[in-house]
């Protein structure tokens, strides 16, 4: 049992310090003294330093050579991430793309959707957004009724509509999961597709939070226009093309709990400013419970990278980690605001935000209650809710839940 | 990076598992909570013959030279059948006679199990108090460690007293700190000696046996262990209690969710119904979360040892809740026979009551947590 690196790891992560001593200097500037405030500047700047870390070799650190990623295991991905946050510099933008739809893409898609997406991804050429969940299709995914209808000539034309799509504001591509047969079973009648966000028929609004800030968009197709060629994994497989995306997310939350900033150190170091609280047994009393847990999720993460080292697939457990993390913040909000007073709520409070971002957190990748479904059933053995949905076509499903369809 | 068990520690654990299942742990625990308590089996002898006595004590003292986890692992197999074995308090006084240069001559007898030793549980000072302390009867101010006054060379007399010692009824040797000249220092006392007194007690868990001690001007030897080594001895029990407790979690969740697979209500099994299965998957949540503080603890005790007193207790602190909790719904999800006497749900409910209030409290580790994180903060 232990914490170092393999000789092999060592190395890589010399390799990596050492790219970035050099570059550091020409990485964007968000925080502090000569940051850039406009936003499209942001991402501009964003996405050409994601451009030079993939030259690097620090990004898509697990994708295969091949396609221009390091092939490397997830611990260097790891050791990658702790060397870019030491070296104080922004990671990739498009770490939805690069974590989650190009591995989808490299398991599911064809050649000419490799050669022609993968390259410009990867160096944030191109950011990718995910078109999934949908205003009635969000813990029950498979419920998704974006329509895609096939034309004559083998095309298709897409009518829907997608929520919570971060980066869809700025993003080239999305990967988009629609029902293409609505007579079958819901699970069986849905496709995966590659859409252009630039195209006509592509409508993207903003959604804005409890912050008040826009993190998420809904995303409106009318009747958009999309070739035979955007079809990954096989019409009719959409279903199991987005259960690898979903995997790859849950590897993303697994390993990246602590890229939230949700973590002991930095909820300590707000009680420990106040002189009063941090003698107050109630007060310590309820931040030692926090940090326990959510040191115990950075030692979980580690067994999660065990695990994956070994060749592993994580599974659903990884839930729990996300589950404790939010719980832990949202309580960790609460006492700092009790201790601070309104002050924590102030416009420009690192703490008024968290407060603020978590509610929904608690919703984002996968909600608490499906987590703990999913959870009791595949890592417990608890036999599952009845359902009241298996082997009933889409269409009847929908008229029986009195919707119009 | 590497947090798996080794082949050796699942070695270790399936042959602990296989030691303990010789003896009827469950059953004894009932009938000596009903007043028989010749009924607990004597398991020293079977512990002895597994080499866990001297788990900690370095190879060339006839020890295993084992670390901190492979002792968490034993005792989670402990807390899986409630059995009684005093390793919790052999175990951290080991450590300290094997950290010290002059405890030599009594590592041998302690890593066979042919001399059993007693821990006189002390906690460090922290970032509020500067005094060492022990468990009390009563009253709100935890009295200070004992005192001791020098005897001449590498001696002394010991005064001071110590309430719910765990494992001290039947020790041969008490091993600990006592202040001499207010400087902590490591004391070997044997329980025979005069001016030692130890009155054996129970408390709601027939199986954890306790004792009041009270020390007289009891002639000790004094040890070479350093103040850390001392403090790393409190800091181990700990860990060797939240392991114990998460051992029990582990039996409380099994014997639970196989309940929820069996009983059916209104047509079907109740763990299929979410606020049975949420319940339970909360129960695997702190389990969990448990676990990975162990593997922490395990690690830092030499992998970062200024990070073992923050790891112990957040275990500590994570173990003896998820043992409450674990308890709890253990009974209610059986229903109202989980609370009778039929079921062996009150022996693990008793369990954590009496585990949550030994050795400080879990309290007190859940502030620990706090005051090492606060202190590292005013380091940063």
């Amino acid at each position: 049992m232990d914490l170092d690196d393999t000789p092999e790891q060592a190395a890589y992560r010399a390799e990596a310090r050492a790219w970035l001593d050099r570059h550091a200097g020409e990485a964007p500037v968000l925080q502090g003294p000569g940051a850039i405030e406009d936003e499209d500047e942001i991402i501009a700047a964003r996405r050409v330093w994601q451009g030079k870390l993939a030259e690097g070799g620090l990004a898509g650190v697990v994708w295969p050579k091949e396609y221009g990623g390091q092939g490397r295991g997830p611990i260097e991905q790891v050791i990658c991430n702790q060397e870019i946050a030491r070296a104080k510099v922004p990671g990739i933008l498009d770490a939805i793309g690069v974590g989650m739809l190009g591995p989808t893409i490299i398991a599911h898609g064809d050649e000419d959707q490799k050669g022609r997406y993968l390259g410009a991804m990867l160096h944030g050429d191109e950011v990718w957004c995910q078109l999934f969940s949908e205003p009635a299709a969000g813990s029950d995914l498979a419920a998704v009724q974006t329509r895609a209808r096939l034309q004559e000539d083998g095309s298709w034309r897409l009518t829907g509509q997608k929520v919570w799509t971060t980066n869809a504001q700025f993003a080239s591509y999305g990967l988009l999961l629609a029902r293409t047969d609505a007579d079958v079973p819901k699970h069986k009648g849905m496709t995966m597709f590659i859409v252009s966000m630039d195209a006509p028929g592509v409508t993207v609004r903003g959604l804005r939070q409890i912050s008040g800030e826009a993190e998420f968009n809904e995303v409106f197709f009318d009747d958009l226009a999309v070739d035979a060629g955007a079809v990954v994994g096989g019409v009719g497989n959409g279903w199991g093309t987005a259960l690898t995306t979903l995997m790859y997310e849950r590897v993303t939350i697994g390993l990246g709990g602590e890229g939230l900033g949700y973590n002991s150190t930095r909820f300590a170091g707000a009680i420990a400013g106040d002189e009063h609280a941090r003698r107050d047994p109630e007060v310590r009393h309820q931040l030692g419970e926090i940090a326990s847990e959510l040191l115990a999720v950075r030692f979980t993460g580690y067994r999660t990278l065990t695990a994956l080292q070994k060749g592993q697939i994580p599974g659903p457990e990884a839930g729990l980690a996300k589950v404790t993390i939010v719980n832990g913040a949202i309580k960790a909000g609460d006492l700092i605001a009790d201790v601070q007073g309104p002050d924590a709520l102030a416009e420009d409070s690192e703490w008024a935000y968290m407060i603020s971002f978590l509610p929904g957190l608690k919703s984002a990748g996968g909600t608490e209650e499906i987590l703990r479904n999913t959870i009791g059933e595949r890592v417990l053995g608890l036999p599952p809710e009845p359902r009241l949905d298996k082997g009933i076509p889409f269409s009847e499903l929908r008229s029986k839940e009195g919707a119009v369809a | 990076m590497n947090l798996a068990l080794s082949d050796e520690q699942v070695f270790l654990r399936e042959a602990a598992r296989g030691a303990l299942s010789r003896f009827k742990t469950l059953e004894a625990a009932r009938e000596a909570l009903d007043g028989n308590e010749s009924a607990l089996p004597d398991m020293w002898p079977a512990a002895c013959e597994a080499g866990w006595p001297g788990l900690l004590i370095d190879e060339a003292h006839g020890g295993a030279g084992l670390d901190a986890f492979d002792a968490m692992l034993v005792l989670g197999e402990c807390g899986r059948v409630l059995a009684g074995i005093p390793l919790l308090g052999h175990l951290p006084a080991s450590a300290i006679c094997n950290d010290s240069s002059n405890g030599a001559s009594l590592l041998e007898a302690l890593a066979t199990g042919e001399r059993r030793a007693a821990y006189l549980p002390a906690s460090p000072p922290s970032d509020l108090s500067d005094r060492w302390s022990v468990d009390s009867r009563g009253g709100s101010e935890r009295p200070s460690a004992p005192t001791a006054t020098s005897a001449g060379e590498g001696a002394a007399k010991v005064s001071g007293k110590l309430s719910f010692v765990p494992d001290a009824p039947g020790a041969d040797v008490l091993v600990g700190v006592a202040l001499l000249d207010d400087k902590p220092v490591g004391v070997t006392i044997e329980a025979n000696a005069s001016g030692v007194s130890i009155e054996a007690t129970t408390r709601y868990d027939a199986t954890r046996s306790l004792g009041h001690i009270s020390l007289k001007d009891a002639t000790a030897t004094v040890l070479d262990a350093s103040e850390e080594s001392l403090a790393a001895a409190w800091y181990l029990a700990q860990a060797l209690i939240a392991a114990e407790s998460l051992g029990s979690v582990e039996t409380a969740l099994d014997v639970s969710v196989q309940y929820a697979k069996e009983r059916h209500t209104f047509g079907r099994a109740i763990g299929s119904y979410q606020a049975v299965k949420h319940s339970l998957t909360e129960v695997l949540r702190q389990l969990e979360n448990g676990r990975s503080l162990l593997y922490y603890a395990g690690w830092a005790r030499h992998g970062s040892p200024g990070e073992f007193p923050l790891a112990a207790s957040a275990a500590r602190s994570v173990g003896g809740r998820a043992l409450d909790h674990a308890a709890r719904t253990m009974i209610s999800v059986h229903g109202g026979i989980g609370a009778t006497w039929e079921h062996d749900a009150p022996l693990y409910f008793r369990r954590a009551q009496l585990s949550r209030r030994l050795l400080g409290g879990t309290g007190a580790a859940t502030d620990r947590v706090a005051g090492e994180l606060i202190a590292q903060a005013d380091a940063a």
